[in-house]
């Protein structure tokens, strides 16, 4: 029995489990930049269809009072269904699939989403709104050129809640296999993998920041008539 | 219909109630993680807040702290927290990350709920010769009150709530019959904690609507 002469292993920061690690940047570049990809895919998927919902829920309780309460009351408790669970529940639908997590994703940024839409629709003053009605307009072209787009700041300050929010819920979704840098937090936690851990956890904020930024910017251009005000 | 027939029989049985993987056991960590988060949370916070809020000082730092917190998961904070030497303590980085968690809506409800006491009630305080203590104490935080337990509603139904990533950790509570349930493939377990977990969300939510509704009138933010 002669020993096999084994290579050293290698000296470098994996070896020794540091937290900051250039080297598992270099080496597993495309893991993160996979986890990366999947975690944009989800939140930008799941907010989208949240914001196609919600308008209509939002216009919809606007104009007959009535809708209000249930439609305020059903994604309220919604949201204060736990993550964890919230994904859970919505498995025998779904299965183990991304589209659960983006399911879960929808519910939750519903209620932040339709509360702020319909918190701007009701701030338009009734003055403004019989001004228009005044000049002519009928309710579809009040409701498109006048009451939206007043309602807008609200509408974006909740849009950019809500995608935070998302960003940072995608990582419970490495539950069902499906959370983006979540994945690679959970995986880092049971083999102890320090690097990873830190690394995917501050993507994490980065993308959220990021994401909070970029729509900050979006809502300034959508609405210069806010700017021309504060000059 | 299957699943939620399942479901149902899961939790009918007796055998998954007892025990120290037992619903009762798991309800109990999971209480007692609430709370001794939701208290920890609000002594930090709630000073803070109360003092920034009386000399309208630190606006933006209550609500940038708020925004900040949105955009740290969690779960992120729980396993980072969990490779440090704090994970030897057993709940101890689960307490951490809950704390972090519940302290930011905390801060920024108390502190807009100061900032909205009247003015002109402040003034009339103060014209009475109340010192800057009894201002606090006699009537903006009794004028904030309704805000300040706003606050504690939403942190304390979202610490129920976050609760259940503990078990993502190997921590105690109602998430571990999801996690478990997930690595015996058994959906009508898993299906069956998450009603658990929601009920008790929703349970939580009903006890401080009915404390609202029981509070005097002053405490509602109604006068007269």
């Amino acid at each position: 029995m002669t020993a096999v002469p084994q290579a050293p292993p290698p000296d470098d920061c994996l070896a020794r489990n540091e937290w900051i690690c250039g080297e598992y940047l270099s080496t597993r570049r495309h893991i993160l930049v996979d986890a990366v990809v999947q975690h944009l895919e989800i939140t930008c998927v799941a907010v989208a269809i949240a914001l196609v919902i919600a308008v209509p829920l939002a216009v919809v309780a606007r104009r007959w009072g009535w809708a209000a309460g249930p439609v305020l009351g059903l994604t309220t408790v919604l949201y204060t269904i736990p993550s964890l669970a919230m994904f859970s529940l919505l498995l025998p639908a779904y299965g183990l699939s991304a589209t659960l997590v983006v399911a879960g994703l929808v519910l939750y940024s519903l209620t932040l989403l339709v509360r702020n839409i319909l918190a701007g629709l009701r701030a338009v003053p009734q003055e403004t709104r019989q001004a228009a009605r005044g000049m002519g307009y009928g309710p579809i072209r009040l409701l498109l050129t006048v009451e939206l787009p007043l309602a807008l700041p609200a509408a974006m300050a909740g849009l950019r809640i809500a995608t935070v929010s998302a960003v940072s819920l995608v990582t419970v979704g490495a539950i069902v296999g499906y959370g983006g840098l979540g994945n690679l937090i959970y995986a880092g936690m049971n083999t102890y993998f320090k690097a990873q851990v830190l690394t995917a956890s501050v993507l994490c904020v980065v993308i959220a920041v990021a994401a909070d930024v970029l729509l900050l910017g979006v809502g300034r251009l959508l609405t210069p008539w806010a700017r021309a005000s504060h000059a | 219909m299957k699943t939620l027939t399942d479901t149902w029989d899961w939790l009918t049985d007796a055998a998954h109630w007892s025990g120290d993987d037992g619903i009762w056991h798991r309800l109990a960590q999971h209480l007692f993680l609430t709370i001794v988060c939701l208290v920890i949370s609000c002594l930090i916070a709630l000073p803070v807040a109360l003092v920034l809020g009386h000399l309208g000082k630190g606006g933006a730092l209550a609500v940038n702290i708020s925004n900040i917190g949105r955009a740290v998961p969690t779960f992120a904070v729980l396993v980072l927290l969990l490779l440090t030497p704090l994970g030897q303590y057993g709940e101890g980085p689960t307490v951490v990350a809950l704390v972090l968690f519940a302290v930011p809506p905390l801060l920024t409800n108390a502190y807009v709920g100061m900032r909205g006491v009247d003015r002109g009630v402040v003034q009339a305080a103060r014209g009475m010769g109340m010192t800057g203590r009894q201002m606090l104490t006699r009537v903006e935080v009794p004028l904030a009150l309704p805000m300040i337990m706003n606050g504690v509603r939403i942190a304390a139904v979202q610490l129920v709530a976050t609760a259940t990533i503990a078990a993502l950790a190997g921590g105690g509570g109602l998430g571990r019959i999801i996690t478990a349930g997930f690595n015996l493939a058994s959906t009508p377990q898993v299906v069956a904690g998450a009603v658990l977990v929601a009920v008790f969300a929703l349970l939580v939510e009903g006890i401080f609507e009915i404390a609202e509704r029981l509070a005097p009138a002053w405490a509602r933010g109604r006068v007269g």
